[in-house]
C-alpha cells in the first residue's frame, strides 16, 4: 500500500479524491488501462469486487472496487468515459476476469462500450431494447420500449470494438457458435437450472463444448427502482435478490445506510441480526444440499432437506412473519423482537440437526455414485476463483479465505468463535463439502450467540424520510453464497442517486463456462448445482 | 399343489366340445390375449400404486391416501386420466415414427410378459428356446425407443434415446451373459423346464456361487435395462427434463410409461424364474412337516410374491441412488460386469463339468 501511496504521489497526484474512507483515485481514460495493469500485476489487487456503472450527468463511467487478497487493502478507482454520445473505455476482462459479465451489464445500462471485450452484446434486456435505462436521460416512458409480443431473437453473432496495433479502434463482429454446431437450450425452462436462467450449450455428442450464458429472464430492474425510492423503500427490494439470504441481503443494505447516517444500532438488534443472519444460511445450505442431491439424481435427499429446511422457516415465520421474504431488518434496527418461542425453538433445532445431518452424510456424501459423480470434477482454482471474483462458499473451496465475516467483521463476528472453512481441492465435491461444514459452523455460532442476546432496545427510531450526507458508501456481507455488496452514490437526497448491487451469483455463472467445457451434460448440471446460484440474484 | 392346466384343459375340452377345432383355437387365443392385456394392466396399474407409496414411505410422505381407501384407486384415476387425454400432433416431427414408436415399446413388453410362467400350469409361450425369446423381444423395446428419440425433432429426446441405445446394447450383453450362466447349469432354454429344474432347491442355492454373482450382475443389469434410477439417463429428468419421450402425450405417453413398470416387473420375473425358483416353493431337504406347509401355499403366489421383493429391491435402488453419468455407466458394464460374467460363466462351466453343485 505505501508502494501505491508512493507510486500516487509521483505519477498522479492529482487523480487522490478526498473524503472517502477508502482511497479513492479519479483518472483519465486514457491512463486508466496502464494503471490498472499495474494494480493487478504490481499492487496485488486481484480482487475486483465490484464494477458500477456511473451517470455522473455530465459524463459516463465506471467505478472499479478493487481488494487485495493478500493485504485486505480496498481501492476505489473512478473513471469517465470522454464521449457521453458514444462512450468507450478499455477492458479489463482480461486482468479480472468478473469483468467479463460486468462490463456487459455496464454496456446492458449505460451504453459504455468496452475496448477488446470480446462480447459487447447486451446481458440482461432485449436486443431490441431501445436506450440504457440507468443513464438520468433515459426516457421511461412506454412509448420508446412497449411491451414486446413476439420472441427475443437470438443473436449468434455479436460486434465488438479491437483496438489496432497503432491505436485505431476497428469495429469487428465475433462469431459465439458457428452455424455446424450442436447447439442445446439448458433453460429458461430446466429443472436444473434452478430458475429461468438460459445455457445455450454448444455439444460434440455428450462432451459440453462451450456455454454461453443467456441471463436476464427475470431481470426486474430493480437497481434502476432504487434510485425513484426513498432510502427505508429500498429495503423491500433486496430480498427478493436472493431469496434464500434474504436477511443478509437486507442486512448489507442497513448497514451501508447506517454508516452513512452515522446511525448507532442498539446492540441487541446486532445480535438478532447476527443469529438471523446464520439460520438464513443454514436453511439455504440445506435447500442447496436438498436440490444438489436432486441434480444427481438422488431424489429422496431431497425431502430430507427440505424437512429440516422447514423447522428453519417456521421458527423466522414465528418472528418476522413471513418464511421466504421476511422484510424483518430495518434501518436502525429489525422489525420487531423476537418472539417468546424464538430462544427455545433455535435451542431445538440446534440440537436437532447434526444428527440429521449424520443422515445426510450416510444417504448421500459417503456414496459411491455420488463420491464419482462429484470428485475431480469442475475443477476451479484459486487464482481462477479470484480472478472471476467467486466468493462464498464456491470461492472457499478453491482455497480463497474469502469469507466477508473474517475478513471485514461486522454484526458480532468478531466476538463468536468460528472456523472459517477452506478446501483445496476446487472440484464439485469441495463445494459441497464446504456448504456441510459451514452448516455446522453456523450452528455452532448460533449456539454462542442465542444466550448471549442482550436485553434492550431492538431498534431505534428513524424518520420515515432519511437523507444521506452527499458521498459513496459500499458496505459488503457474507451471503449464503458469497460477498453481497451494497454501493449507494448520494446527492444529499430523500433517494439514491445510484444504487448497486454486488450480487455474489453472477460471477457464479460467469465460471460456468470455464468448469463445464470438456466436461458431460450430467457434469454441467453437476457443476451448476453446487455452485448454487440464485436466479433473481443474478438479474436483479 | 394346484396345477392350472386343468382350468385349462376343461376351457379347451369346453370349447372343442361344440366347436370345430380352428374357431375352437380361434377363440382360445382371442380369450388368452385378453386375459394378457387385462393382467398386464392391472399389473402396471398396482405396480405404479406401489411405487407411489414405496417412494412416499422412503421421502417421509404418505403417498396417494385420497381417492378411495389408502389411495388405492389414484391409478385407475391416473389411468382413467391419460385415456382421455388429447394426443397432441406436434409440428416438424416425423409422424409415422413417431406414432409408432410408443406401440412398439409397449408390443415387446406385451410379448416378453406372455412367455413369463406364473404359475403351474400357467404358462402362455413356453417352448424350447424360451429364454432366448425373452431376451430377443425384451430388447426389440430398444428399437421403440430410439425411434421415439429420432422422431420427435428434438435435442433432448435425441439425445436420451443415443444414451438409451449405448445402455441397453451394453447391458444386454450382461443380461445374456447371467442368462447364458443359468442355462450352462440347467442344460434347458425352455421356460417351464428351468422352474421345473429347481423343485429340489433354487439355483441360486444349487448353484454354488456362480449362481449367486449371476443374479446380482442381473439384477444390476436388469434395473439398467429398465432404466431405472440410478440408470434412469435416458430419461435423466435434472439433464434432459425427460429424455425420449419428452414430446408425448397422452395415451402415447402412457405406453412408454406402462412399459417401464412392466419392464421392471418382466426382469424381477425372469430374475425369480431364472434364479429363485419361480413359482416353485421352498424346499428344504429332511424337514418334511416344512416342505409340506410350503406346498400348500398356492404357486401363483409364490410367484408372485417372490417376483415383488425383488421389484422392491429395484425401487430401493432407485430411491436412493444418485444417477450415474454415461461414461460411468458404460465403464461399469464394459470394465467390470462383462469380465466379470465371463469369469462367472466359465465358474460356472467347472462347477457343471465336475459336478461340484448339489
Amino acid at each position: 500500500m505505501e508502494n501505491l501511496k508512493e507510486y500516487i504521489e509521483k505519477r498522479i497526484p492529482e487523480a487522490v479524491e478526498e473524503g472517502g474512507e477508502i482511497l479513492t483515485l479519479k483518472i483519465e481514460p486514457g491512463a486508466f488501462r496502464e494503471l490498472a495493469v499495474q494494480l493487478r500485476n504490481d499492487f496485488g489487487f486481484d480482487y475486483l469486487v465490484c464494477m458500477t456503472g456511473m451517470d455522473w450527468g455530465e459524463k459516463l463511467g465506471v467505478i472499479y472496487h478493487f481488494r487485495s487478497t493478500l493485504s485486505g487493502e480496498n481501492l476505489v478507482v473512478k473513471t469517465e468515459a470522454f464521449d457521453r454520445e458514444n462512450p468507450e473505455l478499455f477492458t479489463v476482462y482480461d486482468l479480472w476476469a468478473t469483468a467479463g459479465l460486468n462490463e456487459r451489464e455496464i454496456f446492458d445500462f449505460f451504453g459504455i462500450r468496452f475496448i477488446n471485450h470480446p462480447d459487447m452484446r447486451r446481458l440482461f434486456l432485449r436486443n431490441d431494447w431501445v436506450g440504457y435505462p440507468l443513464r438520468k436521460d433515459y426516457d421511461t416512458g412506454d412509448t420508446v420500449n412497449p411491451v414486446r409480443l413476439e420472441s427475443d431473437e437470438t443473436l449468434d453473432v455479436t460486434p465488438v470494438l479491437e483496438a489496432q496495433e497503432d491505436g485505431i479502434v476497428e469495429e469487428k463482429e465475433h462469431v459465439v457458435f458457428k452455424d455446424s454446431e450442436y447447439v442445446v437450450n439448458i433453460g429458461p425452462q430446466h429443472p436444473a437450472t434452478h430458475g429461468v436462467l438460459r445455457f445455450r450449450v454448444s455439444l460434440e455428442g455428450e462432451i459440453v463444448k462451450k456455454v454461453d450464458v443467456n441471463c436476464g429472464y427475470i431481470h426486474r430492474g430493480i437497481e434502476k427502482m432504487c434510485e425513484s425510492m426513498t432510502y427505508p423503500q429500498t429495503l423491500a427490494l433486496t430480498d427478493r435478490l436472493d431469496y434464500l439470504s434474504a436477511h443478509q441481503n437486507r442486512h448489507a443494505l442497513c448497514m451501508c445506510i447506517e454508516k452513512a447516517l452515522g446511525l448507532e444500532v442498539p446492540e441487541r438488534a446486532v445480535y438478532i441480526r447476527t443469529i438471523m443472519d446464520e439460520l438464513t444460511r443454514v436453511a439455504s445450505h440445506l435447500l442447496f444440499w436438498s436440490t444438489f442431491c436432486m441434480d444427481l439424481g438422488a431424489l429422496t435427499a431431497f425431502f430430507y432437506g427440505f424437512r429440516d429446511r422447514e423447522k428453519i422457516l417456521n421458527l423466522l415465520e414465528e418472528t418476522c412473519g413471513g418464511r421466504l421474504i421476511m422484510n424483518y431488518n430495518v434501518i436502525g434496527g429489525v422489525m420487531a423482537d423476537i418472539h417468546p418461542n424464538f430462544v427455545k425453538g433455535v435451542k431445538d433445532f440446534i440440537r436437532y440437526l447434526p444428527p440429521m445431518m449424520k443422515e445426510y452424510d450416510e444417504v448421500f456424501t459417503g456414496n459411491i455414485i455420488a463420491r464419482q459423480r462429484m470428485k475431480g470434477i469442475g475443477v476451479l482454482t484459486r487464482e481462477q476463483a479470484i480472478s472471476f471474483g467467486v466468493t462464498g462458499p464456491s470461492g472457499r473451496a478453491s482455497g480463497w479465505a474469502c469469507d466477508v465475516r473474517k475478513v471485514h467483521p461486522y454484526g458480532v463476528y468478531e466476538k463468536v468463535a468460528f472456523t472459517e472453512i477452506v478446501r483445496e481441492d476446487g472440484d464439485v465435491f469441495g463445494r459441497y463439502k464446504v456448504r456441510l461444514d459451514e452448516i455446522r459452523e453456523s450452528l455452532r455460532i448460533l449456539e454462542q450467540l442465542i444466550d448471549a442476546i442482550p436485553e434492550g432496545a431492538y431498534a431505534v427510531k428513524t424518520k420515515p424520510i432519511l437523507k444521506l450526507p452527499e458521498g459513496s458508501y459500499f458496505s459488503s456481507v457474507e451471503a449464503s453464497r458469497g460477498e453481497f455488496g451494497v454501493f449507494i452514490e448520494s446527492r444529499g437526497e430523500k433517494n439514491p442517486y445510484r444504487m448497486k448491487f454486488r450480487s455474489p451469483g453472477l460471477p457464479l455463472v460467469s465460471v460456468v463456462d470455464t468448469l463445464a467445457s470438456g466436461n458431460k451434460i450430467a457434469d454441467l448440471i453437476a457443476i451448476g448445482g453446487s455452485l448454487d446460484y440464485v436466479v433473481p440474484d443474478i438479474d436483479r | 399343489m394346484f396345477d392350472f392346466s386343468v382350468v385349462t384343459h376343461w376351457v379347451d375340452q369346453l370349447l372343442r366340445s361344440f366347436l370345430p377345432e380352428g374357431w375352437a383355437i380361434l377363440t382360445e387365443f382371442i380369450l388368452i390375449g385378453l386375459c394378457l392385456l387385462v393382467g398386464y394392466a392391472v399389473i402396471a396399474l398396482v405396480l405404479i400404486y406401489v411405487e407411489r407409496k414405496v417412494c412416499a414411505f422412503f421421502q417421509c410422505r404418505l403417498g396417494p391416501n385420497r381417492v378411495g381407501p389408502y389411495g388405492l384407486i389414484q391409478s385407475v384415476a391416473d389411468m382413467i386420466k391419460m385415456l382421455t387425454k388429447e394426443l397432441i400432433t406436434i409440428n416438424h416431427v416425423d409422424k409415422f415414427l413417431f406414432n409408432l414408436a410408443p406401440y412398439i415399446v409397449i408390443i415387446a413388453s406385451v410379448i416378453a410378459f406372455s412367455c413369463l410362467p406364473f404359475a403351474k400350469g400357467l404358462e402362455i409361450i413356453d417352448f424350447n428356446v424360451g429364454a432366448f425369446f425373452v431376451m430377443a423381444v425384451s430388447s426389440m423395446g430398444i428399437v421403440g425407443i430410439l425411434l421415439a428419440g429420432w422422431s420427435s425433432n428434438n435435442k433432448y429426446s435425441l439425445i436420451g434415446a443415443m444414451r438409451s441405445g449405448a445402455q441397453m446394447i451394453s447391458y444386454e450383453l450382461s443380461i445374456g451373459l447371467s442368462i447364458l450362466t443359468i442355462i450352462v447349469f440347467t442344460d434347458t432354454m425352455q421356460l417351464s423346464q428351468i422352474v421345473a429344474n429347481q423343485a429340489d432347491g433354487w439355483f441360486i442355492f444349487k448353484g454354488h456361487i456362480p449362481a449367486f454373482i449371476a443374479f446380482i450382475i442381473y439384477l444390476i443389469a436388469g434395473t439398467a435395462e429398465t432404466n431405472r434410477g440410478p440408470f434412469d439417463l435416458p430419461e435423466a429428468d435434472s439433464e434432459l427434463t425427460a429424455g425420449y419421450h419428452t414430446e408425448y402425450s397422452g395415451m402415447h405417453f402412457g405406453f412408454f410409461y406402462l412399459a417401464e413398470y412392466l419392464n421392471m416387473f418382466i426382469v424381477a420375473g425372469m430374475a425369480t424364474t431364472l434364479f429363485l425358483g419361480g413359482w416353485m416353493p421352498l424346499h428344504i431337504g429332511g424337514w418334511n412337516g416344512f416342505n409340506a406347509i410350503m406346498d400348500a401355499i398356492p404357486s401363483i403366489i409364490w410367484f408372485f410374491g417372490k417376483t415383488g421383493g425383488l421389484i422392491f429391491i429395484i425401487m430401493w435402488f432407485k430411491w436412493t441412488f444418485p444417477r450415474l453419468r454415461i461414461d460411468q455407466l458404460l465403464t461399469l458394464e464394459w470394465k467390470y460386469l462383462l469380465p466379470i460374467n465371463l469369469v462367472n460363466m466359465f465358474l460356472m462351466v467347472i462347477v457343471v463339468v465336475f459336478d461340484l453343485h448339489f
